[in-house]
């Protein structure tokens, strides 16, 4: 399975890509992107600073919406539906596609509300139902026995680790499809990214994962499939191994020997 | 040598704040003291000011006082909220610094403009539009509907608050819009990433992050509001009365000073006078004492030092 640049391979994908075009106002920042995110997976996005990765990740669940003057053309299809329609519902999609900043950002009100607050959006839940779920989030997040006492502080007194777990859990909690992860681990020590790496492989099963990373060890340890981007297009796009032991294109080779980037 | 000197000029600039703030305290204290010895707790308590029999005490001025600034932080606040919300998370861009400067521009007014614009110009447009139309509806409502009865002479207490709500709006929304703004990026894009509208990121995120600064803002306005006195003097009507309606006539403690030092004769006038003034220096005081005691004990209930 390979194909450099294009369509991949990919049965069932959770998300395609289609001729994506993305600008920060006049700049265009990603160029006729095609690609199919593949299910209950971990894709990563690869690439030299100011390759487009993250631009790419950001359109994925219109969070450069915010700002009027980034626009994107073409189109993103889930559930056969394109979520750059502007009828799109943002709240919706948004429920159903998390997402993990590169900074954790927990929200300024204790453990337990940081998580609760999110579900509340979407469900009316009895009190003993939402405590379940809280729990349920933490666990997911393997955060749960190191919180337990603490629910009822404010969840930015936890460790910046703990903190960025926190903001997993809190993605997780609204029962996502999709989890778009924005180098989720680069602010954090060895020992916290190691967590948030089993956290990823753990939670794939349920999940569809998108990361961002600009560590290529960490792109070959917990992916699947890996994206390796340049100057806004999409250079090579294979599975994980594929691509880091053989790659098609020069390029990619160059980038993942340490030759550039 | 030179660092020592320096230490020394620094420190005596310091110590002056001190010492200028002990000197107008005693000098208040001293001056203030016939008036108390000769009407003892009644001061706080009567209603009484009446020149020619020498009679004097406070509680109409510091009702109409806490009551115009109780008006003002009532409607200013969600004006400012709303100011600030606007213009950090709502507005084009192209629309901000416009309304950012005429903002800060309200603010450059000098208070007496306001005052006569209060008086020439908004209290006969209100006593002839707006004060009938809401003592006819609202004036026969249950509990409420007592505070907009008489009337409509366009001048009193309400108008006096509306007029001071105006004034402080520009501080509390800069301040407002300020701290909004300190709101990291990525925190608000969070927030619209679990799939909050902008109510709810503001709501829920921008403003209890902000908390510290938000309330610092209104208080802020509240202590402007306190001791402003000429746009008050201009339209409070002036009358040492305590009147349950908002739409009569009342005054300040500072609109009474402004009014009535130049014709005060006889030391005990002139010892009440002051001991006003004492009085509004412990409002005031205490206001900032309570911001601070909130803001310390909102601090610990989230968890963290402030």
């Amino acid at each position: 399975m390979r194909s450099p640049g294009g369509k991949s391979a990919i049965e069932n994908p959770k998300l395609s890509i289609n001729q994506l075009n993305f600008y920060y106002g006049r700049f265009q920042a990603l160029r006729d992107i095609n690609m199919d995110i593949a299910e209950r997976q971990v894709t990563a996005f690869i690439g030299p600073s100011g390759c487009g990765k993250s631009t790419l990740l950001r359109a994925l669940n219109r969070i450069y919406g915010l700002y009027p003057d980034q626009r994107a053309t073409g189109a993103i299809m889930l559930d056969g539906r394109n979520i750059l329609d502007r009828d799109q519902d943002l709240n919706y999609l948004r429920a159903k596609i998390g997402m993990v900043f590169q900074k954790p950002t927990p929200f300024p009100m204790s453990v337990f509300e940081n998580i609760a607050f999110g579900v509340r959006l979407y469900e009316r839940l009895s009190r003993m139902k939402m405590q379940e779920r809280v729990e349920w989030a933490l666990r997911k997040a393997a955060l749960w026995e190191e919180v337990k006492d603490k629910l009822h502080q404010g969840g930015t007194r936890l460790s910046g680790g703990q903190q960025q777990r926190l903001c997993i859990a809190r993605a997780i909690a609204v029962k996502p499809e999709i989890m778009l992860l924005d180098e989720p681990a680069s602010a954090l020590d060895p020992l916290s990214t190691l967590k948030i790496e089993e956290l990823i492989a753990e939670l794939k099963t349920d999940y569809t994962i998108v990361i961002v990373t600009h560590n290529m060890q960490q792109a070959a340890r917990v992916s699947d499939y890996t994206a390796f981007m340049y100057l806004g297009s999409l250079v090579e796009y294979a599975d994980t191994s594929t691509l880091f032991t053989n790659p098609a294109r020069k390029q990619t080779e160059d980038y993942i020997t340490g030759r550039y980037g | 040598m030179a660092d020592s000197f320096f230490r020394g000029i620094t420190r005596l600039a310091a110590l002056l704040v001190l010492a200028l703030m002990a000197g107008i305290l005693l000098v208040l204290l001293v001056q203030a003291w016939p008036a108390f010895h000769r009407f003892g707790w009644h001061f706080f308590s009567g209603t009484q000011w009446d020149p020619v029999t020498n009679q004097f005490s406070a509680l109409a001025s510091i009702f109409g006082t806490l009551v115009t600034s109780l008006i003002a932080i009532i409607i200013a606040v969600p004006v400012s909220f709303g100011i600030a919300l606007f213009i950090t998370e709502l507005a084009p861009a192209w629309l901000r610094r416009p309304v950012s400067t005429a903002i800060e521009l309200l603010a450059a007014i000098p208070s007496i403009i306001y005052g006569m614009w209060g008086l020439f110009v908004f209290a006969p447009v209100f006593s002839e539009y707006a004060q009938p139309w809401i003592t006819d509806h609202i004036g026969n409502w249950p509990l409420v509907g007592v505070l907009f009865q008489g009337p409509p002479m366009g001048i009193g207490v309400f108008t006096a608050g509306l007029i001071l709500a105006i004034m402080v709006i520009p501080f509390i929304s800069a301040v407002m819009r300020d701290v909004f703004d300190l709101v990291p990026t990525v925190l608000k894009e969070s927030a619209y990433g679990v799939g909050c509208t902008t109510w709810e990121v503001v709501w829920n995120v921008v403003l209890p992050y902000t908390r510290v600064g938000v309330v610092g803002g209104i208080m802020l306005g509240l202590g402007r509001a306190l001791g402003e006195t000429m746009a008050v003097t201009f339209i409070i009507g002036n009358s040492h009365d305590i009147s349950r309606s908002l739409f009569m006539a009342g005054n300040t403690i500072s609109s009474t000073l402004a009014n009535e030092f130049t014709e005060a004769v006889g030391p005990i006038y002139t010892s009440s006078l002051i001991a006003l003034g004492l009085i509004l220096f412990f409002i005031t005081f205490v206001v900032l004492g309570l911001a601070k005691l909130m803001l310390l004990r909102m601090g610990t209930r989230e968890g963290r030092k402030s």
